[in-house]
């Protein structure tokens, strides 16, 4: 089956910029992408788009469609009634570029914010020895595609840009996890998640989990990790003299 | 229309730089039913746990029923109703001083700090924010690091506290099929004060600061099965820990009306053995 289906893209850069309307057919079994390509084919070649996989793992074509973030290529065009309109924006918490495209190098520079992977020093590569048990917390975390829309949906800097140079962002929270529940990461990353990255202003509203594509539970299997393990250090006198006394690392 | 001529500062959504699209939200969905639907829910439990707090009548019936609103009732109050008061009486009878003032004020602070209710209020009482990317209100935000919220990080204690108050009120639960004339009966409010309080501890134990306190702190689970063990265990609960919050404040409720129900003589306690 084949219909006309009604977009309404967001057109410009940032300078300025405005909804476009498009009447642009749509077959059985296509998502957003499929049409978006149709519009840019027939009807707007200078339409900028950022895609690459076309199956929600690479993580690309992020934007909001009826005002919710999402991958335009897991958005089935089932979902819509034939007369509705499906309205696509770029994501609105990083700047934009042109018309569906952002720059999301903010997400990059607090990629790099946060270090690297710490083995134990006496460890050399290809020694690494760990049980699944202790390992499988992180690899839900490794998951993750980048496609930032956890980082857009969350209302810290959606919100309030003035947050930005303080607050990492769920993804970034998420990465620290992953290194702290890590078993061959000595690094102690659970000060910095507080005071440099920003835990604290995270208000576990869950819009992380909600807009996730890898389903991985941001805020129940990441976030309230660090903010519990935050609590042992900051606000635990119990746990805080346990650690002084034996001085060990679960 | 633009940000300017909406005549609303540059923040957030509009922050120059981004896409300046018309409308701050473009949701069309009923994002406002899941906030609206919570604050009622929640604004309907604190009306009605405060008004029966602060009653002190009708809060034990057929001389065995005590409802979770009064327990441990050890308020000087309690001996209008003799069999009461399971751990003594040493509070002063006052009508601002709830019977049970040893453990309100915890299982609300533990509600309060409850990372599923945090998330509930936040969203639906403070708009921080009513729903995803929905924008928010307010032109600050400073999140938890600053006094009050900085005193969410106190969970975990009344966690502890919640834990004990779970005990009395399963003591609570078992007595009650203890008649004082009657000997062993079974009636239906043993029933509710059964379910009640077997929901009351999965809502205790599936809570995220239990599952970081039985395994979650741990990076070597290979060297603490057992710990690992509960840990699993208590993740499974912990992904329904809405869940238990919502149909525990419904039953705690229930539970309170039915005993309150009894007490008054409105409905008689149907025995099933005895």
């Amino acid at each position: 089956m084949t219909h006309t289906g009604r977009f309404r893209l967001w057109r410009g850069d940032a300078e300025g910029g405005a909804l476009t309307d498009f009447d642009v057919e749509v077959n059985d079994g296509e998502v957003v992408l499929d049409v978006i390509h149709r519009i840019q084919a027939t009807q707007a070649p200078d339409l900028a788009v950022r895609w690459n996989c076309k199956a929600g793992k690479c993580g690309s074509c992020s934007a909001e469609i009826d005002g919710r973030p999402r991958l335009m290529c897991m958005t089935r065009m089932s979902q819509f009634a034939p007369q509705d309109v499906v309205t696509v924006t770029p994501m609105r918490t990083f700047p934009v570029i042109r018309d569906l495209v952002t720059d999301v190098s903010f997400n990059y520079a607090k990629a790099r914010e946060v270090p690297a992977f710490t083995p134990p020093a006496d460890l050399a590569p290809g020694e690494y020895r760990m049980a699944q048990a202790d390992v499988q917390r992180s690899q839900e975390f490794r998951k993750c595609i980048e496609c930032f829309l956890c980082q857009d949906v969350c209302h810290v800097v959606r919100d309030h840009e003035e947050n930005k140079p303080a607050f990492a962002g769920p993804r970034f929270l998420m990465r620290i996890a992953e290194l702290e529940l890590h078993p061959l990461d000595v690094a102690d990353r659970v000060p910095a998640a507080q005071d440099e990255h920003g835990l604290g202003l995270c208000n576990i509203t869950k819009c992380c989990t909600d807009v996730c594509p890898e389903g991985i539970k941001i805020t129940d299997n990441a976030l309230i990790p660090m903010k519990e393990r935050v609590a042992d250090r900051r606000y635990d006198p119990v746990v805080w003299l346990g650690r002084t006394i034996r001085r060990r690392r679960g | 229309m633009t940000t300017a001529a909406r005549g609303v500062a540059a923040r957030g959504v509009d922050t120059p730089g981004r896409a300046q699209v018309p409308a701050r939200r473009l949701r069309s969905d009923r994002w406002w039913l899941p906030p609206a639907a919570t604050a009622a829910g929640l604004l309907a439990f604190v009306v009605y746990g405060g008004v029966r707090a602060f009653q002190q009548q009708y809060f034990f019936a057929d001389e065995r029923y005590l409802t979770p609103f009064y327990s441990p009732c050890v308020s000087l109050g309690c001996a209008s109703e003799p069999g009461a008061a399971h751990f003594g009486m040493f509070l002063p009878d006052h009508p601002l001083i709830p019977y049970a003032a040893l453990s309100l004020p915890f299982l609300l602070g533990f509600r309060l700090t409850c990372y599923y209710y945090r998330k509930a209020y936040y969203r639906s009482i403070w708009i921080a924010p009513a729903a995803c990317a929905v924008p928010e209100p307010h032109a600050t935000y400073t999140g938890e690091t600053r006094f009050p919220l900085i005193l969410q990080n106190a969970h975990r204690y009344f966690f502890y506290v919640a834990l004990l108050v779970s005990l009395v009120n399963t003591y609570d639960a078992i007595v009650a099929f203890r008649h004082p004339t009657d000997g062993f009966v079974v009636g239906v409010g043993n029933l509710v004060l059964l379910v009640n309080v077997a929901l009351l501890w999965l809502y205790t134990v599936s809570c995220h600061s239990c599952r970081h306190v039985m395994g979650g702190r741990l990076t070597h689970f290979s060297k603490h099965p057992v710990r690992y063990w509960l840990w699993t265990r208590i993740s499974a609960l912990n992904t329904r820990h809405m869940l238990f919050a919502w149909v525990t404040l419904g039953t705690l409720v229930l539970t309170d009306l039915y005993v309150m129900l009894v007490a008054r003589g409105t409905i008689t306690d149907l025995r099933l053995i005895g």
